[in-house]
């Protein structure tokens, strides 16, 4: 998909003018923080199995190479295979190849983001092949021809009418008359109808939760069951995974998914956790002929060692977008790509380039909300930071506020210039507030003062203060 | 694609300032060691944790006295539900001496799309989070986990350990490695795709009923 990014400003002025997705938000944002926040005190050992998480991820990474080797091995040896892919275009060229030398004609795919990062739907469309998305939320937006705006529900940015009036238009024809309206009759449409796709598919692609290099098993975690269905009717299973999403061990794996849950739906363990390790055996009576994992870098093998390394601890919970007010504020669409919120504004400017994703890092107020329920304390603010220094390094900010910033950075390291200017400042705009204590408007923060008061400086200030009140000695 | 995995792991390896090998010691020794993260501690018994966990993600149980009474829970769980004598059953050894009564439509094969109802066997349950575990193979298709609209579940009482790490080295005691699917069942189908509304049997089993058998394990 070709990012929008650059367009923050004015993709959120819309969201934020939207009332039928101002709508979805308000229903949708309260829901997943207080469910996490209910799960959280159910599990006293929560913050050491946060901290256990971590230890994984660090030591994983640090011997990234050794465990990637060691899955492969491992999948070798029950039958499955690898593929390694550096881009985008790979990606999508292996799974078409997989598909071509199978003869196959329709693809049932479960929820990856992996997928959506590669545009994989895209490509398989664009060589002629029929793929159908099984999760409720993505085969919603996928009638929508919409991005997910969510990482974990996709298509939490519709209202049941919206919902419902997709599934009107495409399903029914005129002498059908089921009816729509409400949760159980919408969910009851999309089984009648996903059903006929996993009976019938040649191929289903599935994403990766985690890779185990013990046993050479990939893991998906759903409620829904559509990606077991995916990965058990066709003949053929295609994994999707980032290369970042191994860890050693199945003792490992449990740690991660007692954190995963809780942090991203609230629940103590999804309805479905499964783990695959390669094709149908001897003697099984069902299960795919083959089994193949693409494992995609896409750019992660960059960020090791680097500024972002922390950024590949994430496990795509989603919980630092529920927590998020610009993310709350504005919805998943407005960042114009794949991956929304505070983990994507980190990761989108890696991906599509910083002069892209440039807006992102600086939508933030860096409230640090993200950080603090980051079940692998990825410190997101630290991050969103690197990204708006690298950005002012390479020249990317717009002049003005370029400028403005070597303004202030010349005063800050002048501390004399800087005393002597914010009190001049203070004074004039206590002055010019002619007592009242507030702004109701003012030149140039017409920003501001439009939805509130900008409180005046009280005339002095605190350096002045100090000096006139500190306790002589 | 074979110069890709050099590309990539020769990236990998230089931020680490080290050489790639599957067999380094350091992994040997963490795959090998199975070590534990914190181990989630509760009060009740194993058998007390599961139902009430099943409970909590509505699914519903039968308790059994022994495979005798299999049969009886299925019927009454059947008349519950309304549903026909029609089910399609896991070539299992625990069920294959079960004699079902006649006017049944009993197959024992893997599920198709049309299948009802389904009866499986479960390899453990797991109390920490009311959770089945079943393995894939001959004698339980994972077709029949997923595609009816009724999952029923034989799960033999002394077959609940208390957590996940019980059952994965209950796993490589009893299996030595891991099947084609392992699944990890946690009550029926469900999703919250619309409005956040949860709603159960989105794709897999709208219910999902478990036969808790006491007695010993043949």
């Amino acid at each position: 998909m070709k990012p929008t990014s650059a367009a923050f400003s004015d993709n959120a002025r819309r969201a934020l003018h939207d009332a039928t997705l101002q709508q979805a938000l308000a229903k949708a944002g309260v829901g997943f923080v207080e469910k996490r926040r209910a799960a959280l005190s159910d599990l006293p050992e929560f913050a050491a199995l946060r901290e256990a998480g971590r230890e994984i991820k660090d030591h994983t990474l640090a011997n990234l190479d050794h465990y990637l080797l060691r899955f492969e091995q491992q999948v070798q040896a029950s039958g499955g295979e690898v593929h390694w892919v550096d881009t985008p275009a790979e990606a999508c060229a292996a799974v078409l190849d997989i598909c071509t030398r199978a003869g196959a004609k329709r693809v049932a795919k479960g929820k990856s983001m992996v997928g959506e990062e590669i545009a994989i739907n895209d490509a398989l469309e664009a060589a002629g092949l029929d793929v159908v998305e099984t999760d409720l939320g993505e085969y919603i937006i996928q009638i929508a021809h919409e991005p997910p705006s969510h990482i974990i529900a996709p298509a939490v940015h519709k209202t049941r009418q919206q919902i419902a009036d997709l599934f009107e238009n495409l399903h029914h024809q005129p002498d059908l008359t089921r009816p729509l309206e409400t949760v159980p009759q919408i969910v009851d449409e999309a089984r009648q109808i996903l059903r006929d796709t996993f009976l019938s598919a040649d191929v289903g692609i599935t994403g990766a939760n985690f890779l185990i290099a013990e046993t050479g098993s990939t893991v998906i975690v759903t409620n829904e069951g559509n990606g077991d269905l995916s990965a058990t009717l066709p003949r053929v299973h295609i994994v999707l995974a980032s290369i970042e999403k191994v860890v050693p061990t199945l003792e490992d794996a449990s740690v991660l998914l007692r954190l995963l849950a809780r942090s991203a739906t609230g629940q103590e363990i999804t309805s479905y956790t499964t783990f695959f390790t390669g094709p149908r055996r001897g003697e099984d009576v069902d299960g795919p002929e083959q089994f193949h994992v693409i494992l995609v870098d896409n750019g992660r093998s960059r960020m090791l060692g680097g500024a972002y390394h922390e950024m590949l601890r994430c496990i795509r919970c989603g919980a630092c977008l529920n927590h998020c007010p610009v993310y709350s504020a504005v919805g998943g669409h407005a960042y114009g790509w794949v991956y929304p919120g505070p983990m994507g504004a980190v990761l989108t400017p890696l991906m599509v380039g910083l002069d892209e994703g440039r807006p992102l890092p600086n939508a933030s107020t860096l409230c640090g909300r993200c950080e603090e329920v980051c079940p692998m304390s990825i410190p997101l603010p630290q991050l969103l930071r690197e990204h708006r220094r690298q950005e002012f390094e390479r020249k990317l900010a717009p002049p003005r506020s370029r400028w403005a910033l070597a303004v202030w950075a010349f005063s800050a390291q002048r501390p004399r210039l800087y005393r002597w200017a914010s009190r001049l400042g203070s004074l004039l705009l206590n002055k010019s507030s002619r007592g009242r204590g507030r702004f109701r408007s003012l030149p140039f923060a017409e920003g501001w003062t439009a939805a509130r008061d900008l409180p005046a400086p009280q005339g002095d200030t605190f350096m002045a203060q100090w000096q006139r009140r500190k306790p002589h000695d | 694609m074979t110069d890709r995995r050099t590309v990539i792991l020769a990236r990998i390896s230089q931020a680490l300032g080290h050489a790639a090998a599957a067999d380094a010691p350091a992994v040997l020794q963490r795959v090998n060691d199975h070590a534990r993260g914190p181990q989630p501690q509760w009060a009740e018994a194993p058998r007390e944790r599961f139902l009430a966990k099943l409970a909590k993600v509505a699914g519903t149980h039968a308790e059994l006295a022994s495979e005798a009474e299999i049969v009886g829970a299925v019927a009454d769980y059947l008349a519950a539900q309304t549903l026909p004598q029609r089910l399609c059953v896991a070539p299992h050894p625990l069920l294959a001496d079960v004699v079902w009564p006649q006017g049944w439509q009993v197959a024992h094969r893997r599920a198709q799309g049309d299948d009802r109802i389904g009866l499986a066997v479960a390899f453990c349950g797991i109390a920490e989070t009311g959770s089945l575990m079943l393995l894939s193979g001959p004698d339980s298709p994972t077709s029949l986990n997923f595609l009816p609209d009724d999952f029923i579940c034989l799960l033999p009482e002394d077959r609940i350990v208390p957590r996940m790490e019980d059952a994965w080295a209950l796993l490589r005691a009893e299996r030595g490695s891991l099947p084609r699917a392992t699944n990890i069942i946690t009550g029926p189908s469900r999703t919250a795709d619309v409005e956040q509304t949860i709603q159960l049997g989105a794709h897999g089993p709208r219910r999902l009923h478990v036969l808790l058998k006491g007695g010993r394990h043949a």
